[in-house]
C-alpha cells in the first residue's frame, strides 16, 4: 500500500511539474499525400528559425478540414478543395474565410498487373471508365487492345481494385472519371469516396499497391511518388491532345501550367485533363488551408514567412521526392494572395 | 469395471491431453513467428539513434523514434492512472458489495465499453476532452487509452476476488475483521496475480492502439514539452511510416514494432518483480 | 456468495447493536461507498458514450429510420446509407475469430495450467501476453503480407476443391474476405482467451482435481468434468473479451477484408465490417448526413454488442441451470 501511495505521489508531481509551452507549436493536420514533402519543409525551415515548430500530421484530407474548422488546428491541408459548403461552415463559424493556397503538384496513376505483359500499357479515357464502371470485363477488350498494339493481352478477368479509405486520390481519379465519362458522371460522379460499381478496396496506397502486387490481372490506382518510389508498373493515360502521356514530374508541371492561365482567385481549380500536348491529365494541385485571419502574432508572422519560403527555397526540394512543382504564374499569384493573411 | 472401458479412457484422456498441447503449439509457434518476422524486417533499423533522435524527413537516412517511444510511455503510464483504479475498485464493488441487479448493470456497460470500436472511442475523446479546449493533448490520449483498459481490469477483478475461497473470509471474519479490512488485507492479495494480469493485458492492448490517439495525443514531430500539447506515440508512428510509400520508413516502422513489444515486456516485468509479494493461497 | 455483511466485526458473544461512526471508523461504509461510485462511474461512462453517438447521429436516424438497418447501399455522393452489409460481415467475421480461436485458446489454456511444468507455463505465458500488445496496424500489414497470399495460394484450393459444392466455400478467392478477417481477429484475440482461461483454471483449489482422480478419473476427465466447470465463469468472461475485441477491431481488419460493402455468402468473398468501415471513412467524411450516418453505424454496433451479449448470457443461463453438477 505504501508503495502504492509512493507512486502516486511521484506521478502526480510529475505531472502537475510539466505545464509549460516553450517554443512556439503551431498544429497543421489534412492530407497524407503531401506529408513527405510537408515534413521536409517544415524540418528545413525549423532548422531556420529553431523556435518554431511546425508540426504537421497526416491524418486526412476530410479530418484536416474538419479540425481546422473546429480550431483545434492552426492550419490545414487538402487534396481536394474545400466545397461551398464547407467554405460557408467555415465562414460562419469563425467570421472570416479560409484561403487556399496550392503548395505542390502531385498525379495519380494507373498501376496494374498482368502476368504476360512487361512493357509500359496505354489506356484511353474510355479504358479506364469502362473498366471502373464494370463494362469492359476482359483484359483483351477491344478498348484496351486498340491502344497496344503488338502486346498479347490475354483473356483473362481483370480483377479492379480501388481505395476503400476515402482519400484526395480517389478525388482526383473520379474527379477525372466524371470528365471524361457521361456516364461515370452520371452514375458515380467525383468525390473522396464514392459508391464504386465494381472492385476489392484497398486501404491506403500501400493497400492498393499490395493487392494489385499480389493478384494476377488486377488494376488499380495509386499516386505517382508511391509508383515511383516503389518501382511498380504503371501505364500511359491518353489526353485532351490526343497523346499517350506517361505520368512524371514534367508532364504534371505541364497540366498546371496550362490550368494556370484560368486560376481563379481562391485557387480552388481541377487541373484534370488539362489542355497542353504533353500534360497529363490525371493531375492535381494539393493545398494548405489558412485562415484569413489568425488573432495570435506570433503565429501569423512565422505561418506567413513559411509560405513565402515555401514558394522560395521550398519548391527547391520537390523533385527530389517525386513532387512536380508549382508553375511560375501560380507562384507569383500565391505571392500576392499572402498579404491577405492578416 | 470392463478393462477395455478403462483402456479406451484411458486413451481419450492421452489424446485429449496431447491436443491441448498442440493447442498451445500452435499458438506460441505464431507468436514466435511474428516476433521473428519484426526481428526480420526491423531489426536492422534499431539502433542507438532509433532511441535516442527525432525523426527525420524522407531522404535522410536514420533519425529515430525518441519522441515516440517518451511519448508511449507517457500516456500508458497516465491511462493506467486513470483506467486501473477505475476497473480495479469498480470490481471490488461488484464482487464484495453489490447485489446481482446492480452487478449485471455494471458488467453488462464494462462489456459494451469493452466492445466499442477504438476509433469511436477517439471520437468520444476528441468530443469531450479535445474540442472544449480546442487542442489536442497528451491527457486526451491518456484519457482515450484509459477508458480502453477500465473493462478488461473491471472484468478480471471481479472473477478473480469471487475466485478466492470462502474459508478465507470466514477466517478472516472469525478472526474479527471488517469487511474492508478482509478484503484489503485478504482478498485482494489472493488474487492480486490475476488481477495484476488482467491489468496488463490491459496495457498491452492499448499499448498497440493507434485510432484514438489520431484524434486525441494527435502526434508530434518534436519533443512534447507538456502534457496538454500533442505527443508522438510509437503507434501512430508506425501507422504513418507504413502506409508511407518509403522503405526506410518501412524499416523503422517494423522497428518501432519490435520496440512497442520491448517497452511492454518491459513493464511486465518490472510490474511482476515490483508488486511480488508471497502468495496467500498455494498454487494448485 | 458473500456471507451478509452485516455479521462482519459482530459476532461474539459480546456483540453490541454498531454504531453508524462504529462502522464508518471501521471503513466499511466508506469502502462500499468509494467502490460504488468507481462501478457507477463505468455505467456513466457508457451512457454518456451512448448519448453522444445518439446525438450526433439525429440526422441519418430521421432520414431512414429502421430502414438503416435494412438496405445494402452506401454512397457518399448520393448520400444513401444503408448498415446491412456492415452488420453481416462484423458477424460473420467475429464468428470465424471464435470459431478458430475458443477452441485453439481454451486446449492451449488446459495445456498450460494442467500439464505443464510451472515455469514453462509462466514463461510461454509471458511470451503469449506479448501477442496482445502487437499493434494492430503490424497485424494488419502481417495479414496482408502473409495471412492472404496463404489463403490464396494454399488454403482457398484446399477448401474449394472438395467442398465448393457448399455455399459458404463457393466462388473465387483474391486472398482478402470474411475468412482471411477471421483468422487475423482469431490471433488476435486468442491471447485473451489464454490468458485470463489460464489464470482461472490456475485458481482452481487443488481439492477438486484431487476428489475427482480419487474417484478415478482420467487426468483428461478431471479436467474436463471438474476443473474447466468449475472455471466456467472465468472462460465465459474471456470469451466474452475476446468477442468484444473481434467486433471492435478496427485497423487489421480493413487491411484483409477487401473492403467491399456486399454481403455474400462465400467465406471467400470481399466483405465490410462496421469498425472498418468507420476507420476507412470517418477522417476523409464531409457533409453532415455522411459523418453522422458513420456515427449511426457506430450505434449499431453498440447495439449488436448489447444483443450478442445479452443471447449469450441467456445461453449461459439455461445450459447452467441443466446442471452440471458441480456446486460453489
Amino acid at each position: 500500500m505504501k508503495r502504492l501511495t509512493g507512486l502516486l505521489v511521484a506521478a502526480l508531481t510529475l505531472a502537475a511539474s510539466v505545464w509549460a509551452d516553450n517554443d512556439l507549436l503551431i498544429n497543421g493536420a489534412g492530407a497524407t499525400f503531401p506529408y513527405p514533402i510537408y515534413s521536409k519543409w517544415f524540418d528545413e525551415y525549423h532548422k531556420k528559425d529553431a523556435k518554431i515548430q511546425f508540426n504537421y500530421q497526416s491524418v486526412g484530407s476530410g479530418a484536416g478540414i474538419k479540425q481546422v474548422t473546429d480550431g483545434t488546428v492552426d492550419f490545414g491541408a487538402t487534396d481536394g478543395p474545400m466545397n461551398d459548403d464547407q467554405l460557408k461552415a467555415y465562414q460562419d463559424k469563425h467570421g472570416f474565410p479560409i484561403l487556399h493556397f496550392p503548395t505542390v503538384l502531385g498525379a495519380v496513376v494507373p498501376t496494374y498487373n498482368v502476368p504476360s505483359v512487361s512493357s509500359a500499357l496505354n489506356f484511353t479515357p474510355e479504358a479506364l471508365a469502362g473498366i471502373y464502371l464494370g463494362k469492359i470485363t476482359k483484359w483483351n477488350d477491344p478498348a484496351i487492345a486498340a491502344a497496344n498494339k503488338g502486346v498479347n493481352l490475354p483473356a483473362t478477368d481483370i480483377i479492379v481494385v480501388h481505395r476503400s479509405d476515402g482519400s484526395g486520390t480517389t478525388y482526383c481519379w473520379t474527379d477525372y472519371l466524371s470528365k471524361i465519362s457521361e456516364e461515370w458522371n452520371g452514375k458515380v460522379k467525383k468525390g473522396t469516396s464514392v459508391n464504386w460499381p465494381v472492385g476489392l478496396g484497398g486501404k491506403g496506397n500501400e493497400g492498393v499497391t499490395g493487392l494489385v502486387k499480389q493478384t494476377p490481372n488486377s488494376i488499380g490506382y495509386v499516386e505517382l511518388i508511391y509508383a515511383a518510389q516503389n518501382n511498380i508498373p504503371y501505364g500511359a493515360v491518353k489526353n485532351a491532345a490526343g497523346t499517350f502521356v506517361k505520368a512524371d514530374l514534367k508532364s504534371v508541371s505541364e497540366a498546371a501550367a496550362g490550368a494556370a492561365k484560368s486560376m481563379p482567385d481562391d485557387f480552388r481549380v481541377s487541373i484534370t485533363n488539362a489542355p497542353g500536348k504533353g500534360a497529363y491529365p490525371i493531375s492535381t494541385f494539393t493545398w494548405l488551408l489558412i485562415p484569413e485571419k489568425i488573432s495570435d502574432a506570433g503565429k501569423r508572422d512565422s505561418i506567413k514567412g513559411f509560405l513565402k519560403w515555401m514558394l522560395a527555397d521550398g519548391q527547391s526540394y520537390t523533385e527530389q521526392l517525386s513532387y512536380a512543382k508549382l508553375p511560375k504564374e501560380v507562384v507569383e499569384k500565391e505571392k500576392k494572395a499572402i498579404s491577405g493573411v492578416q | 469395471m470392463s478393462g477395455a472401458r478403462v483402456r479406451w479412457r484411458k486413451f481419450v484422456s492421452n489424446f485429449m491431453m496431447t491436443m491441448t498441447g498442440l493447442c498451445a503449439l500452435i499458438s506460441v509457434s505464431v507468436l514466435f513467428f511474428i516476433l521473428g518476422y519484426l526481428v526480420y524486417n526491423g531489426g536492422t533499423s534499431i539502433n542507438w539513434a532509433f532511441f535516442t533522435q527525432l525523426p527525420k524527413p524522407v531522404g535522410e537516412i536514420g533519425g529515430g523514434m525518441a519522441n515516440a517511444i517518451v511519448g508511449s510511455g507517457k500516456l500508458l503510464f497516465a491511462a493506467s492512472l486513470f483506467g486501473v483504479p477505475i476497473g480495479f475498485l469498480g470490481g471490488v464493488y461488484l464482487a464484495e458489495f453489490s447485489g446481482s441487479f446492480v452487478a449485471s448493470v455494471v458488467r453488462y456497460a464494462a462489456d459494451l465499453l469493452n466492445g466499442v470500436p477504438s476509433i469511436v472511442i477517439g471520437i468520444f475523446a476528441y468530443a469531450m476532452v479535445v474540442l472544449p479546449f480546442k487542442h489536442f493533448s497528451t491527457f486526451a490520449g491518456a484519457f482515450a487509452l484509459g477508458l480502453m483498459m477500465i473493462p478488461i481490469t473491471l472484468r478480471s477483478t471481479e472473477e478473480f476476488l469471487k475466485n478466492v475461497p470462502n474459508n478465507l473470509r470466514e477466517g478472516a471474519m472469525a478472526l474479527g475483521a471488517s469487511k474492508s479490512k478482509t478484503i484489503r488485507t485478504v482478498i485482494i492479495p489472493a488474487a492480486y496475480r490475476g488481477i495484476l494480469t488482467a491489468i496488463l493485458l490491459a496495457l498491452a492492448r492499448v499499448a498497440g492502439e493507434t485510432a484514438p490517439l489520431l484524434f486525441t495525443a494527435f502526434g508530434n514531430r518534436f519533443w512534447n514539452n507538456s502534457w496538454s500539447q500533442p505527443t508522438a506515440s510509437l503507434p501512430v508512428m508506425i501507422y504513418t511510416y507504413a502506409v508511407s510509400p518509403y522503405e526506410d520508413w518501412h524499416r523503422q516502422a517494423w522497428a518501432a514494432g519490435l520496440v512497442l513489444l520491448g517497452l511492454i515486456l518491459i513493464i511486465n516485468i518490472v510490474a511482476r518483480t515490483i508488486l511480488a509479494r508471497g502468495i496467500a493461497v498455494p498454487r494448485s | 456468495m458473500v456471507t451478509t455483511s452485516t455479521t462482519y466485526g459482530s459476532t461474539g458473544p459480546a456483540a453490541r447493536s454498531r454504531s453508524f461512526l462504529s462502522k464508518l471508523r471501521d471503513g466499511d461504509e466508506i469502502a462500499r461507498l468509494v467502490t460504488f461510485l468507481f462501478a457507477m462511474s463505468v455505467v456513466l461512462i457508457t451512457v454518456l458514450l451512448v448519448y453522444q453517438l445518439w446525438v450526433n447521429s439525429a440526422l441519418p436516424r430521421h432520414k431512414f429510420g429502421l430502414h438503416f438497418f435494412a438496405t445494402e447501399v452506401w454512397d457518399p455522393i448520393a448520400d444513401e446509407y444503408g448498415a446491412l452489409p456492415f452488420i453481416y460481415g462484423t458477424l460473420v467475421t467475429s464468428a470465424v475469430a471464435l470459431l478458430l480461436a475458443v477452441p485453439l485458446g481454451i486446449g492451449a489454456a488446459i495445456f498450460l495450467a494442467e500439464l505443464a511444468p510451472p515455469r514453462i507455463s509462466d514463461a510461454l505465458q509471458f511470451f503469449i501476453d506479448l501477442l496482445a500488445a502487437v499493434p494492430s496496424v503490424i497485424y494488419g500489414l502481417l495479414g496482408a503480407f502473409i495471412v492472404v497470399p496463404l489463403m490464396r495460394t494454399v488454403i482457398y484450393p484446399a477448401l474449394n476443391k472438395p467442398l465448393g459444392f457448399m455455399p459458404i466455400f463457393k466462388g473465387p478467392s483474391y486472398g482478402v474476405g470474411f475468412f482471411t478477417a477471421g483468422i487475423v481477429l482469431a490471433i488476435m484475440v486468442i491471447p485473451y482467451i489464454i490468458s485470463v482461461s489460464r489464470e482461472v483454471l490456475l485458481s482452481v483449489p487443488r481439492d477438486q482435481r484431487e476428489a475427482a482422480l480419487a474417484l478415478g478419473a482420467t487426468r483428461w476427465e478431471s479436467t474436463w468434468k471438474v476443473v474447466v466447470p468449475f472455471a466456467k465463469t472465468g472462460i465465459m468472461g474471456s470469451i466474452f473479451l475476446a468477442l468484444a475485441r473481434a467486433l471492435g477491431e478496427t485497423m487489421a481488419v480493413t487491411m484483409v477484408i477487401g473492403n467491399t460493402p456486399k454481403i455474400a455468402a462465400s467465406l471467400f468473398a470481399p466483405g465490410y465490417s462496421i469498425a472498418a468501415v468507420i476507420a476507412n471513412e470517418f477522417t476523409e467524411a464531409t457533409g453532415d448526413l455522411y459523418l453522422q450516418s458513420l456515427i449511426a453505424l457506430g450505434l449499431v454496433l453498440f447495439i449488436l454488442t448489447f444483443v450478442i451479449n445479452g443471447l449469450a448470457r441467456l445461453l449461459i443461463v439455461v445450459t447452467t441451470q441443466k446442471g452440471s453438477g458441480v456446486t460453489r
